[in-house]
């Protein structure tokens, strides 16, 4: 019941840079999280308002849950699978999202 | 354009890509993943930017304040998009063992942010009273 260890090892590091790179991502969408929300309370709090900041808060939840699950994938024993597409898609189209709920939030 | 479509229908029909070629070196794919990840922090803080542009500079006229902000948001979405776009195509190249695709529009960017970057230099200098 040994692993293989050592070898499996990528002398570049390639798996964390990965998993560090996710990790700014998420970071990214936090600070446009909270300007979103920010902009919901000066706006006077109006129901779209709300409602895209909250929009918001729930895309940023599952940025969070899907670099999550990638970053488990990447650390897992052997060399690593590629990105599935759905996450990518799932990921852009998140942060497209993003910008349609901003644009509600300026008009 | 024919070309894009046929990209976009490739986004929904990811087990195409997986068909064609052969799964290149796994560290290719990881630096492919991270240029996308890059990209979608771009985007990202164009999305911040447009936040930004409408809470903190709130003495603006109203058109130019929301003109900017509205501009920052569609760079960032554009940006996301085109993210995924390049992502797959890159992901197709590797498999097929042809070149990286070429794009203009890292060159687009940069002109369109340093155009939204002098209009807010000109407004926060002689529009600022509105």
């Amino acid at each position: 019941m040994s692993r293989p260890a050592a070898p499996d090892r990528d002398p570049g590091l390639q798996p964390e840079r990965t998993h560090l790179a996710w990790r700014r991502t998420t970071l990214s969408a936090t600070v446009a999280a909270v300007l979103a929300v920010r902009a919901a309370l000066h706006t006077g709090a109006s129901p779209a308002a709300v409602a895209a900041a909250a929009v918001c808060g729930v895309l940023w939840t599952a940025l969070l849950v899907l670099a999550h699950r990638r970053i488990r994938a990447l650390a897992a024993a052997g060399s690593p699978a590629a990105l599935p597409p759905a996450y990518a898609i799932a990921a852009a189209l998140g942060t497209a999202a993003m910008a349609v709920c901003g644009a509600v939030l300026v008009l | 354009m024919i070309e894009f479509a046929r990209t976009v229908r490739l986004w929904f029909a990811p087990a195409r890509i997986r068909r064609e070629g052969s799964t290149p070196d796994y560290r290719f794919s990881l630096a492919n993943e991270r240029t996308f990840l890059a990209w979608l922090r771009t985007a990202l803080a164009l999305v911040g930017g447009g936040f930004a542009v409408d809470q903190f500079l709130p003495d603006l006229r109203w058109g130019w304040r929301v003109g900017l902000a509205l501009a920052l948001l569609a760079a960032g979405a554009l940006c996301a998009l085109r993210a995924v776009n390049h992502w797959v195509r890159c992901e197709r190249a590797m498999r097929r063992g042809e070149d990286l695709p070429v794009s203009r529009f890292p060159a687009l960017l940069g002109v369109v942010i340093a155009v939204v970057a002098l209009a807010m230099v000109a407004v926060v200098l002689l529009g600022w009273e509105g």
